[in-house]
């Protein structure tokens, strides 16, 4: 046991309360700051010329008219960055025969994909540079293009990496147990499905955004950056730019939205830097809309044939699929693109008892831009297939979904387990999360109501999922395979002279509330207000080191952090305070910015008493004293891999079958985040990921021709859930803390995102199954639906 | 071709005179010349929402229209929101509601809102929804805002 030795108990003014962000002060006043809020002097701007077909040589770039365009500073291709960005490659040694090409910041003599880029120009303003970019000429010759997934494994397929043999980047096979012997028996039912997920993208507010900035004096480079993992960025550009690590100073301020898209090496943002560096000039670079769509990860991508055998009295015996992921010309630097079709192959059915198990993934390159994680990577896929699956099953031997879920959950009592793939569970509860929901939802209510509504002709269906989160996780995810992502994070905590504290944490606020967060923790631990919290995330040069925010672990470890160095402060405030007043520091307390004493509460002395003699008046302290009123501790989870969570959310909907519009009725989630700090946030940050995972059931879809081009770039043909088509989300909590940690917070930044398509699928199948039809194509689109219902029984 | 005009423009109640290039957008004219960086793009087509803001009393999209449109115009941003009344009442809810996540959307949102608000716009949930379907939020899903901007119309300004 590596975990701490006590559980955190106390009772907080802040922890467990809905308390406000004193961000929001900020943000309303319209004094926040996002990247392109900042200006530097003498800045310039850059605009890029991409490709505009899916594969091509380039045979020459005439850049001729646009140099002589007023304002134009500086142009440079491909080749001009020869030598100065070390290529990069996007592997993992854990994620063994994983392959890539090395990339450079600009396509060199070969563009794979509509959107990547070819010329950057450097001028004077941003519509300049695009006017400029405008101008070039570039001369391509076609190449064939693999675009299609299915068929980019074929050997008449273009092959997109001369070095390599095919286009098929990774490959892993899960067996466990015996598929083929439960399939022999003539006792069971078994249920077969293909499902197809589209290629959706994150779609952030603010796009993405960088501004380098290079002094050559000193050697420096500072990167202003919209993005979630400074320390993991800092590395990257000291590397990929040969400039010593500690001169590269990554801070980021205000981010308008990230959920992974922006967790990333992106090749325009490194070309800024390193012409920052030879220019030896800020320069900004913002992706505008166009350009997020082409280049911004997409995320999915996704063909999967699979089968579910369950006995007739209803248990899971096999699961089995194949699943095919197409994820662009390269795996994304540095997490690679392999990631999630990992998770798929072990998160899938992790929420149930499945003793059989085979799985396959394929990873393949293709002519398209790249995919990578995006928030709830590979859950949505793992979530929705196994539970689609689950659903048809249940239907195939006529017993109610949830009796058949109930029959197959892993029981509350039996922690801590392994899943039949081998991930370590603990402290998860699935049978009361599910309990907790169908009595929110009023199931059997909602079920007659449904079938007294078909008689009228409104068909209306209900669709569940039981799921896991990946959450604070350890350095088995990323940094085991040679990744500059860390899994620890830090906190520093200083007393200031005035009686406040600051908290300077790895961890990064992206909206989610992480600063907040951090200040409940350690207001509440320390014993002072939180108006007297001042925090500082987001920069590489005041923070301790640490991975930033993803995967659903800023409250989980860096939370954890901020509260073992508030604890730890406590007691260096607390010896000083013995030794000034004379007392055992087990005798003393702090509260409400005053040394109390513990017994009586009576107030002592206040701190800022304390700090100021501390840090003015030593003479008053005895000379073989050296006070310190600065804590640092980090941590990371040492016990589990990962510390999984849990949910079971459910959906209710109506489809048209005239239009093929769906509506959605009403949505619930139970979530079991382990301690909730701040139960506001974590609502709204279930919420808004139900939401996206709406937008990817029924909107959402990056839609390719199939010579590679992507057919919607404009947010006018790429649609995204707005606010008149979303329900009300109801949402309720499990309260089963981690033991990997004293506060024991897990994440709950992706289970929405996770779980929500899976509901609304099974939903709308609930709806077509009577019907006989089903569909398993996401997005669910109204087209698509109309298709599916011309066969059906109406 | 004269590619530069001079506009006189009131912005939260002080005006500027300017000379500006006649294809500049007014959002880049405010965030860049006049240094106002409260209003945000987000797609620079007129879908989001994101630069809604308040030109002679009505609702704009400020991607869509030219800083040289706006001469002899009254603009409020965010920054210009007066801090009392219903605009202030607005900003409280959204706070206390968590009506915003990374705040990029925020300020069309209360520009939105406050158009609604200012119409006599009803505690009605489903018409709010309606209401600010032009702007697009990708962090909260919706439900804060709504009852942020349902509590203000409820409860109107308190005393």
């Amino acid at each position: 046991m590596t975990g701490p030795k006590f559980s955190f108990d106390k009772p907080g003014k802040y922890i467990g309360q809905p308390t406000e962000r004193p961000d929001t002060r900020r943000l309303l006043k319209g004094r926040g700051k996002f990247v392109d809020d900042i200006q530097l002097p003498r800045m310039l701007h850059a605009a890029f010329l991409r490709s505009p077909v899916a594969h091509a040589k380039i045979k020459s770039i005439d850049t001729s008219i646009a140099e002589n365009i007023k304002g134009v500073v500086k142009i440079l291709k491909g080749t001009d960055f020869i030598g100065i960005v070390e290529p990069y490659v996007g592997v993992l040694s854990h994620l063994a025969g994983l392959r890539s090409a090395p990339q450079m910041p600009l396509a060199v003599d070969t563009v794979r994909w509509q959107g990547e880029p070819v010329v950057m120009v450097i001028a004077n303003s941003r519509a300049i540079a695009e006017d400029a970019a405008s101008e070039i000429i570039l001369d391509l010759e076609d190449l064939p293009a693999a675009t299609n997934t299915e068929k980019a494994l074929d050997k008449d397929e273009p092959v997109i990496h001369s070095e390599f043999d095919s286009n098929l980047a990774w490959e892993r096979t899960v067996d466990v147990g015996n598929v083929d012997e439960v399939y022999a028996r003539d006792d069971v039912v078994t249920v077969e499905k293909q499902f197809l997920f589209g290629r959706h993208t994150g779609v952030t507010l603010e796009a993405r955004a960088t501004i380098a900035n290079y002094d050559p004096s000193e050697n420096q480079l500072d990167i202003y950056y919209s993005g979630q993992a400074p320390h993991m960025m800092q590395f990257i550009y000291a590397k990929h730019l040969d400039i010593p690590e500690e001169n590269v100073r990554v801070t980021a301020h205000d981010v308008g939205g990230a959920f992974g898209i922006k967790v990333h090496t992106y090749g325009d943002e490194i070309a800024t830097a390193a012409a920052a560096k030879l220019m030896e000039r800020p320069i900004k670079f913002l992706a505008d809309r166009y350009e997020s769509f082409m280049s911004d990860i997409h995320a999915r991508d996704h063909v999967i044939n699979s089968k579910m055998t369950v006995s007739k009295d209803g248990k899971i015996l096999a699961l089995e699929y194949d699943d095919l992921t197409g994820i662009g010309p390269f795996s994304m630097y540095p997490r690679t693109s392999a990631i999630e079709a990992n998770q798929v192959l072990n998160l899938t059915g992790g929420p149930y008892t499945i003793p059989n198990y085979r799985a396959n993934a394929k990873v393949v390159f293709q002519n398209k831009n790249m995919m990578c994680q995006y928030r709830a990577v590979g859950h949505p896929i793992a979530m929705a297939l196994c539970d689609g699956l689950l659903e048809e099953a249940a239907a195939a031997i006529n017993l109610d979904s949830v009796e058949l879920r109930k029959r197959n959950l892993i029981p509350d009592d039996t922690y801590p387990t392994t899943s039949t793939t081998g991930m370590k569970l603990d402290d998860l509860s699935h049978q009361k999360a599910l309990s907790k929901l169908i009595e929110m939802m009023d199931y059997e209510k909602l079920k007659k109501e449904n079938a007294d509504l078909k008689k009228q002709g409104m068909y209306r269906g209900i669709g569940f999922c039981s799921m896991i989160e990946v959450t604070n996780p350890s350095p088995m995810f990323y940094g085991i395979g040679g990744a500059p992502i860390a899994s620890q994070d830090g906190a520093t905590i200083r007393l200031d002279a005035g009686g406040g504290i600051h908290v300077a944490s790895s961890v990064t606020e992206q909206g989610q509330g992480t600063n907040a967060v951090l200040a409940q923790v350690a207001a509440d631990v320390f014993g002072v207000d939180m108006d007297r919290v001042q925090v500082t995330t987001g920069d590489t040069k005041t923070t301790p080191y640490g991975g930033g925010t993803w995967a659903s672990r800023g409250a989980g470890i860096g939370g954890e952090a901020v509260y073992l160095a508030a604890e730890a402060l406590k007691d260096q405030v607390l010896d000083v305070a013995g030794v000034m007043l004379q007392s055992k520091p087990e005798d003393l307390n702090i509260d409400n910015g005053h040394v109390i004493d513990n017994l009586s509460k009576e107030k002592r002395m206040s701190l800022a008493d304390l700090a100021r003699t501390v840090y003015y008046r030593g003479n008053e302290l005895p000379s073989d004293m050296s006070p310190e009123l600065i804590a640092t501790r980090h941590f990371r989870v040492t016990d589990t891999p990962f510390v999984f969570t849990n949910g079971a959310m459910a959906a209710h909907v109506e489809l048209d079958i005239e239009t093929g519009i769906v509506k959605i009725l009403n949505f619930w989630a139970v979530e079991d985040c382990g301690r909730v700090i701040n139960p506001m946030l974590v609502d709204e940050q279930i919420r808004g990921g139900v939401v996206q995972g709406i937008g990817h059931a029924l909107y959402e879809e990056c839609l390719y021709s199939d010579d590679g081009q992507l057919l919607n770039t404009t947010l006018a043909d790429y649609l995204v859930p707005m606010a008149t088509e979303m329900p009300e989300i109801h949402v309720g909590h499990i309260e089963t803390p981690t033991k990997t940690s004293v506060l024991g917070a897990k994440g709950a930044g992706e289970a929405g995102t996770g779980g929500a398509p899976a509901c609304i699928i099974n939903a709308v199948n609930d709806i077509l199954r009577p019907l006989g039809v089903t569909n398993y194509q996401i997005p669910m689109t109204p087209n698509r639906l109309l298709d599916t219902l011309r066969s059906a029984k109406i | 071709m004269v590619d530069t005009k001079t506009i006189t423009v009131t912005v939260n109640n002080e005006e500027y005179t300017s000379t500006v290039n006649v294809r500049k957008n007014l959002i880049d004219y405010l965030r860049e010349d006049l240094g106002l960086t409260g209003s945000h793009v987000g797609c620079e087509h007129g879908v989001c929402g994101a630069c809604t803001l308040d030109m002679n009393g009505q609702t704009v999209r400020s991607c869509l229209i030219l800083a040289v449109q706006a001469d002899g115009m009254e603009i409020t941003t965010i920054e210009g929101l007066p801090s009392e009344g219903i605009a202030e009442e607005l900003k409280k809810s959204f706070a206390k509601n968590n009506a915003l996540q990374c705040g990029y959307c925020t300020p069309g949102m209360l520009s939105s809102a406050l158009e609604y608000l200012n119409n006599g716009g009803r505690a009605n949930k489903e018409e709010i929804r309606r209401h600010i379907s032009g702007n697009y939020c990708r962090c909260t899903g919706y439900q804060a805002i709504v009852e942020a901007i349902y509590d203000v119309a409820e409860n109107g300004v308190s005393k």
